[in-house]
C-alpha cells in the first residue's frame, strides 16, 4: 500500500511541474511587460530598469523559471500585489472558508443525489425516474450564480426566512472560536448558540444552491452504474437464491456499483472548485473564490498564479485519494 | 428531378417518425432552432432598440409595454435577451468549433503516429485536463483581458483534451480497421487517409460530445462574464445582463437578472437534450 502511494505520488510530480510551466506561461503572456504592474507608471527609466534587475526579469526565461520552481517548491508563492503578504499565507488563511462551503455543499449533493439515483435506478421508469431525470436536466442547465440570486430573491426578500448575504456569519455575531476553523463546527463544538444559529443560516443558502448542480451527475452516476449493477450476473445469482430484494439492492448491487460513483465525486469537487468562485461572490463569502476574483480584477498576478496552482493540487491530490480508496474498496484492484 | 418529391416526403416522413420515438430529443432540438431563429429574426422580434437607454423608465416591473421589464439604465430586457440569443450561441459555437478543430487534430495526429509523439501530445492533455476547468478558463479569460474572441479562445482551449481524448481512442479503433489498410494498400499518402478516411468516421461521438460541450460553454461564458472577465457592457450578453441585476435583488427587482438566466437554462438544457438524446443512440444504457 505505501509503495502504491509513493508511486503514485511520484507519478503527480511531472504534472505539477507541467501545471507550473503553464502558471508561469500565463504569467508571461500578459499583453505588455509585468514591470508594468510593479511599479508606478510615473517611475523614471532607471528606477524601472532597478526593479526589472530586481526582481529578475532581466534573466533569461529559463531561469526565471527555475527561480520559481525552486520559490514554489520552498512555500514561496511571490507576494500578493494588492496584500503585499506572501500569497501562499493570504491562500492559507482562506481556505477553510471554501473547505466548509464546499464540504457542506457535497454533503448535501451526496445525500439527496445517491439516495435518488438509487431509486431511479430500482424503479426505472417510474415517476421518481422521471422526476429525478428533470432535476438532473436542470440542475446542470442553471448557471449556479443565477440560482443563488433567484434563491436570494425568495428566501431572503420574499419568505424573510434566510438573511441577505452576509458573509460567514453576521457581523453582529462574534465569530466562534476557532478549533477546525469551520464556523458551524466549531460554534457547536464550543456550545456557542447564537453563533451556530447564525453560521447555519449563513451557509444554508449557498451550500444548497452549490449542493444543486453537482447533484445531477452525481444522481445520474449513480442510476447508470447501479442499473449495471442491478443486470450484472451476480445479483441474478442472488435473487435466484431468494434473497430479499433490500439485501440485493444495498448489499450487492449498491457496493458493486459505488465505485464510479466515488470518481464523480472527485469529479463533480473539481467542478465545484470553479462553482465556488462565483457562489462566493453572491454571498459575500470570504473564501478563495471571492480572493482570487479580486486577484483578477486588480491584475494580481502573483495571486492568480497561486491561486491555480493551490487549487489545482488540492484537484490532483484529490484524484489520488480516490485512487486509494478504490484500492481499499475493490480487492479487485490489485496494486 | 421527379424523383426528389417522394424522397423529401420520406424523409420528413422518417423525420416525424423519429421525433416521436425520442420526444424529449425532438424537444432540445426545437428548443435550439426556435431560438436560433428568434436570433437571427431579433431586429424584426425585438420592440426596442437593445442599447437604447431611457433614464426616464428605469427598473419597471415587466408590464405589456416591457415585457420583461427595464434595466437599471432602463434599458429593454426583453430586446437585450433577444439579441443575447446572438451572442451567447456565437460564443457557445465558437468555443465548441475551436475545441473540437484543435482537440480533434491533436488526438488523430496522436493515435494515428502513435510512439513518442502519442505519448507526449497525451501527456500534455494530461497537464491540461489537471486543471480545474472553469478556474483555467478564468486564468486565461483574465490574462488575456476581458473580450468575446479571448472569452473564446479560453473556453476553447479547457476543453481541448476532451476532444483530443475522445477522438484518439475512437481512433485506434479505426485505424486497423480494413479500409483504413485497403487505402494504404493502393499507395495514398498518410494525410490523404487521415483527412479522407479516418477523420469523417471518428465524428459521430465527437459530434454528440460537442453538443453537451456547448451547453457547458455556454454556462462558462456566462460565468466569466459575470464576473467581469468576458464580454462588457452595454454589448448584450447574458452573464453580464444577470451581474448587472445581481445587486438590486435584495431590493426586490428580480426581472433584471431574471429573464437572462432563464434564457441560459433554456439554451443549456436544450443543448443537453439534443446531447443525451444523441448519445443514447451510441450508448442506451445512459439517461
Amino acid at each position: 500500500m505505501i509503495s502504491f502511494v509513493a508511486r503514485r505520488l511520484l507519478l503527480l510530480v511531472p504534472v505539477l511541474l507541467g501545471v507550473t510551466v503553464v502558471t508561469f506561461t500565463l504569467t508571461r503572456i500578459i499583453p505588455g511587460n509585468p514591470i508594468d504592474l510593479m511599479v508606478s507608471p510615473l517611475a523614471d527609466a532607471e528606477t524601472r530598469e532597478r526593479i526589472a534587475e530586481n526582481a529578475g526579469l532581466n534573466d533569461p526565461l529559463w531561469e526565471q523559471y527555475f527561480r520559481y520552481i525552486w520559490g514554489v517548491v520552498n512555500g514561496d508563492f511571490g507576494d500578493s500585489f494588492v496584500t503585499s503578504q506572501p500569497v501562499l499565507d493570504d491562500l492559507t488563511s482562506r481556505f477553510m472558508p471554501t473547505f466548509e462551503l464546499t464540504l457542506f455543499a457535497m454533503l448535501v449533493a451526496i445525500a439527496l443525489a445517491v439516495p435518488l439515483g438509487i431509486a431511479s435506478a430500482v424503479w426505472r421508469g417510474t415517476w421518481i425516474d422521471h422526476i429525478s431525470r428533470l432535476l438532473a436536466v436542470f440542475g446542470v442547465a442553471m448557471p449556479v450564480f443565477w440560482v443563488s440570486l433567484v434563491a436570494i430573491y425568495v428566501f431572503f426578500f420574499l419568505l424573510h426566512w434566510l438573511p441577505a448575504p452576509q458573509g460567514r456569519i453576521s457581523v453582529v455575531v462574534a465569530p466562534p472560536d476557532s478549533i477546525t476553523g469551520l464556523f458551524v463546527v466549531d460554534s457547536l463544538l464550543s456550545g456557542n448558540w447564537p453563533a451556530l444559529r447564525s453560521s447555519f443560516q449563513s451557509i444554508l443558502m449557498p451550500a444548497c444552491v452549490l449542493a444543486f448542480a453537482a447533484m445531477a451527475p452525481l444522481a445520474r452516476m449513480t442510476r447508470a452504474s447501479m442499473i449495471e449493477a442491478l443486470e450484472s450476473d451476480y445479483t441474478r445469482a442472488a435473487r435466484a437464491m431468494g434473497l430479499p430484494e433490500r439485501s440485493i439492492v444495498f448489499r450487492h448491487a449498491l457496493r458493486n456499483a459505488i465505485l464510479p460513483v466515488i470518481t464523480m465525486i472527485a469529479i463533480v469537487y473539481g467542478y465545484l472548485l470553479g462553482g465556488v468562485v462565483l457562489v462566493e461572490n453572491v454571498f459575500a463569502w470570504p473564501g478563495l473564490g471571492r480572493y482570487v476574483y479580486n486577484a483578477i480584477a486588480s491584475s494580481d498576478y502573483p495571486a492568480l498564479q497561486g491561486f491555480i496552482l493551490y487549487s489545482t493540487t488540492v484537484y490532483v491530490l484529490l484524484f489520488l485519494l480516490v485512487d486509494i480508496l478504490y484500492v481499499l474498496l475493490d480487492p479487485r484492484v490489485r496494486i | 428531378m421527379a424523383a426528389v418529391a417522394p424522397r423529401i416526403r420520406a424523409n420528413s416522413r422518417a423525420l416525424l417518425h423519429w421525433c416521436r420515438r425520442n420526444p424529449v430529443t425532438a424537444f432540445g432540438f426545437g428548443i435550439i432552432i426556435g431560438l436560433g431563429i428568434l436570433g437571427l429574426l431579433a431586429p424584426l422580434v425585438a420592440p426596442y432598440d437593445p442599447y437604447a437607454l431611457n433614464p426616464a423608465n428605469r427598473m419597471r416591473p415587466p408590464s405589456w409595454d416591457h415585457l420583461f421589464g427595464t434595466g437599471i439604465f432602463g434599458e429593454d430586457i426583453f430586446s437585450r435577451v433577444l439579441y443575447g440569443i446572438r451572442i451567447d450561441f456565437g460564443i457557445g459555437l465558437g468555443a465548441v468549433a475551436f475545441g473540437l478543430v484543435a482537440g480533434s487534430s491533436v488526438g488523430v495526429f496522436a493515435g494515428y503516429y502513435g510512439g513518442k509523439i502519442d505519448e507526449v501530445l497525451m501527456r500534455l492533455m494530461d497537464i491540461v485536463a489537471a486543471f480545474p476547468g472553469f478556474i483555467l478558463a478564468m486564468a486565461i479569460a483574465g490574462v488575456l483581458g476581458p473580450s468575446i474572441p479571448n472569452l473564446i479562445i479560453a473556453i476553447a482551449f479547457v476543453n481541448v483534451p476532451v476532444y483530443a481524448r475522445l477522438s484518439r481512442s475512437r481512433f485506434l479503433v479505426i485505424r486497423s480497421s480494413l479500409y483504413a489498410m485497403a487505402a494504404r494498400g493502393v499507395g495514398a499518402s498518410d494525410m490523404r487517409i487521415l483527412a479522407w478516411h479516418l477523420l469523417p468516421n471518428s465524428l459521430a461521438p465527437i459530434f454528440v460530445q460537442s453538443t453537451l460541450q456547448c451547453g457547458w460553454a455556454i454556462l462558462d461564458a456566462a460565468g466569466l462574464s459575470f464576473i467581469g472577465l468576458g464580454v462588457h457592457l452595454p454589448t448584450p450578453e447574458w452573464g453580464v445582463m444577470i451581474g448587472l441585476g445581481a445587486p438590486r435583488i435584495i431590493s426586490g427587482q428580480w426581472w433584471i437578472s431574471f429573464f437572462p438566466g432563464l434564457a441560459i437554462a433554456i439554451t443549456v438544457m436544450g443543448f443537453n437534450l439534443i446531447g443525451d438524446g444523441l448519445q443514447d443512440l451510441l450508448d442506451p444504457k445512459r439517461w
